[in-house]
């Protein structure tokens, strides 16, 4: 079959979706895309970030689609032509997109071990203003523990539920699932208090937000400050590769994920074992450094330069604030504290 | 007095019971089918009676039917769609709760012309009394012989169970109604593939209202040819109207298609006129997801022609001065009511039953319920309506499910015809804060204000 996204032809064989076939072609007709996961069955259709105009259904019925289609679960048909980033209205649509994802999501990047590797960051980049038209208060939920290797987010989630999927696919017994409706909707475990199966870690390399992050790893390092190499162990867990890239400073191996492809999604799974236990450089064969994207955030920290100590330029003393601010929140002088005297 | 055919004999005493129906006439439309028709037949008799989905949409039904995978060999179902939750919609309740076994044959006949031998009904949680009634009312049928198996000796059998929704708006977008059916969270499902080919337990499955199902025994009683001579035009046959609203006879009324709204509204008949002097301000015409009409694109369109109850003449002038159809859920307003705090109603019922599974619908309704709860209450700002705007234009097609048309069409509606009002409410927050700003200063009076504010 042959489709045309954007004025590039390819030829696909029946069945394939209109993401895969942009897949293939690849560079700037590939739409971004935020709960598709090519490894989940099942995952896609629900952000809505992947959209696109079906500018011709087919040869055999050569009308456009009246409505802009999710491309990661519309199918090709042989003649379609569909129109991604060349369409004013694809490009308005995910910009909506954008924006809606954005509203309720915490812009906490500075404190969020997600920053760097984010598929949200990398799509407001891409989409988004630099403005908010939003001036309510956004939705919050209350803190839920889900057990000892995963920290949960839930303000930061966007409701791609991959994760689920990887529970429902990877293990037989998925104890966390979407709880409540509308922008309450949010994912918990409800009666199980944790997580705990070997192949739960996945759930944090299939996340595109930095909803669910590895609490061995949490606040320890910026993803930019490590350097990713790929590596390997003999491991015995049933269903595990055993191949992973481990992200390292200096000789210290910080933390371990799955390999990941261009479009962020893992190459194979990895057991809960060689994710958090195995943290220490002779556990691991490490074959060499891994490629990574050129305009990432990673590459900030490209391997031509030596990487010892990090400095932070700053003016001294900057935590304590200047001394024109302290008086002005005049610590000293609590309302409440009958022993100090107002300044 | 027109020709009534789903409430033609809703007063007779006793007609929910099986003896009293029966003898009125009941089941004379399974025996007919049965022993005299084709499935195919029963088919073609509802296509031609041009019979279209009354649950919103208006989807020709025998179309709809026709669509149905038979080739596959698997199973099929037949599932009838009770979970009436559109606010100012209540005609399916009427339905069920008085006159149960007009539903139950219906789904005798319909699911014999599509073949199924396992059927549905999936009623709302909050309709538990009517669930009773339904499920007394199948337990008759089949002690009469009527549900079971081999029915009347043809050799068609049919098991039908009702089962209780958990009180979800969503649950009456098919295919969410399908995986809540199936024991899963009530999320619509990706289209395609459709119901037709693969609903219910991947088999193929129709999902039809209540009141469709209802009009199938008449079809097959007559024929789909006079079916055809009641309505106007594509406007076949007779509808059910919720009537709500300030209007001196609230209820369910049957009318024949293509009445015109005038007489609707003011006959003794029907609605007989507004409840009180108050003149009319406005109406939505098919429950709360459509959009609302002002006083004059009411009884005449943006054409100058007389407006009608059909399908066509209600969306004449398309979302610029028309509206839809839709459930027939026709709610009435005053000059009292404000139309700012109805369209926060609406847009806050949207955001509580949006289901969470697609970005614009998940977002975008809780945001425009904020926006003008802030313009109700007196916080509005001059950029808010087009903000409101800019919201719904970016729901509006970009969801899976029409849920986010719905909660877009009635905010985009009420800023289009009643945009001064809104600006009323964010220039003179003052006077809107006591919530009775109409009763006491209709809108017409104070209009004046609004357009003299310079920004």
């Amino acid at each position: 079959m042959k489709v045309t996204i954007d004025g590039q032809e390819i030829e696909v064989e029946a069945g394939t979706t209109i993401l895969q076939a942009a897949r293939m072609i690849g560079g700037e007709v590939v739409p971004p895309a935020m709960c598709y996961y090519s490894k989940l069955k099942g995952s896609g259709g629900k952000c809505r970030c992947c959209l696109v105009d079906v500018t011709k259904g087919s040869d055999a019925d050569p009308r456009p689609m009246p409505k802009l289609m999710a491309s990661c679960v519309t199918g090709c048909q042989d003649g379609m032509e569909i129109a991604s980033k060349a369409s004013p209205r694809v490009q308005e649509a995910r910009k909506a997109v954008t924006e809606f994802l954005l509203i309720n999501h915490p812009l906490d990047c500075p404190i969020c071990d997600q920053a760097g590797e984010c598929d949200l960051q990398n799509l407001s980049f891409e989409h988004g203003k630099s403005e908010s038209r939003f001036i309510e208060e956004k939705r919050t939920f209350e803190p839920e523990d889900i057990g000892p290797h995963i920290q949960l987010h839930m303000n930061r989630c966007i409701l791609c539920q991959r994760c689920v999927q990887v529970a429902d696919q990877l293990t037989d017994d998925r104890v966390h699932g979407v709880l409540d409706r509308g922008d309450h909707a949010n994912i918990s475990t409800y009666i199980s208090k944790a997580i705990d199966n070997e192949f739960s870690g996945n759930m944090i390399d299939v996340c595109p937000v930095g909803a669910l992050t590895d609490k061995t790893f949490r606040f320890k390092s910026r993803v930019w400050f490590n350097k990713p190499y790929n590596a390997h162990r003999e491991c015995t867990t049933p269903g595990c590769c055993g191949k992973t890239t481990v992200w390292m400073f200096g000789n210290e191996i910080q933390r371990v994920t799955g390999r990941k492809d261009e479009f962020h999604e893992v190459e194979e799974f990895i057991c809960n074992t060689c994710r958090f236990d195995k943290k220490e450089v002779t556990d691991w064969v490490i074959e060499g450094p891994r490629e990574f994207e050129k305009d990432s955030v990673i590459n900030q920290n490209n391997y031509t330069q030596k990487l010892e100590k990090v400095e932070i330029a700053t003016e001294k003393n900057i935590l304590l604030g200047r001394d024109q601010d302290r008086k002005k929140i005049s610590m000293a002088a609590n309302p409440l504290d009958t022993n100090t005297k107002k300044s | 007095m027109s020709q009534k055919i789903l409430l033609d004999k809703i007063n007779i005493p006793g007609i929910k019971t099986y003896e009293v129906y029966r003898q009125n006439g009941g089941y004379a439309s399974v025996e007919k089918a049965l022993k005299t028709l084709t499935p195919d037949e029963v088919v073609e008799e509802v296509k031609t009676s041009g019979l279209r989905g009354r649950g919103g949409a208006g989807f020709p039904a025998g179309m709809k039917w026709s669509f149905i995978d038979k080739k596959s060999g698997k199973p099929r179902h037949l599932v009838c769609n009770a979970d009436e939750s559109e606010p100012g919609t209540f005609k399916d309740r009427y339905l069920m709760e008085f006159i149960p076994h007009l539903l139950i044959e219906g789904m005798i006949t319909s699911s014999y012309a599509l073949g199924a031998n396992l059927s549905y009904i999936y009623i709302r949680g909050e309709y538990m009394w009517v669930f009773k009634i339904l499920e007394r009312a199948i337990a008759e049928a089949k002690a009469a012989g009527f549900l079971g198996k081999n029915i009347l000796g043809s050799g068609f059998d049919l098991e039908l169970h009702v089962h209780c929704g958990a009180g979800a708006y969503i649950c009456g977008e098919e295919t969410a109604l399908i995986e809540s059916l199936e024991g899963k969270r009530g999320n619509p499902r990706i289209k395609p593939p459709f119901p037709a080919v693969s609903g219910l337990w991947a088999n193929p499955t129709v999902v039809n209202n209540v009141e469709t199902i209802a009009a199938v025994p008449w079809i097959v009683n007559n024929s789909g040819a006079d079916y055809a001579k009641i309505g106007i035009g594509r406007s076949t046959g007779t509808k059910l109207i919720s009537a709500s609203g300030h209007i001196k006879n609230p209820g369910v009324y049957e009318i024949e298609l293509g009445l015109s709204v005038y007489e609707f509204m003011n006959s003794d008949e029907y609605l007989g006129g507004m409840s009180s002097d108050r003149p009319l301000k406005a109406f939505v015409p098919g429950g709360s997801s459509v959009p609302v009409l002002p006083a004059h694109l009411i009884y005449k369109t943006a054409a100058g022609e007389d407006r009608l109850m059909s399908y066509e003449s209600l969306s004449d002038g398309g979302f610029a001065t028309g509206s839809m159809l839709g459930s027939g859920g026709f709610i009435v307003y005053n000059d009292t009511s404000c139309i700012v705090r109805n369209t926060w109603n609406f847009s806050r019922f949207y955001h509580h039953e949006s289901c969470g599974q697609c970005t614009p619908c998940r977002e975008g309704t809780g945001w425009m319920e904020k926006v003008l709860h802030r313009i109700e209450n007196g916080h509005g700002r001059e950029e808010d309506i087009e903000l409101l705007l800019s919201i719904q234009s970016k729901i509006e097609g970009n969801t899976i499910c029409p849920l986010g048309d719905a909660a877009a069409w009635p905010v985009a509606a009420a800023i289009r015809h009643f945009r001064e009002e809104f600006e009323y409410h964010i220039r003179f927050p003052e006077k809107i804060k006591n919530r009775d700003h109409f009763v006491a200063e209709p809108f017409e009076k104070v209009k004046h204000l609004v357009s003299k504010v310079i920004v």
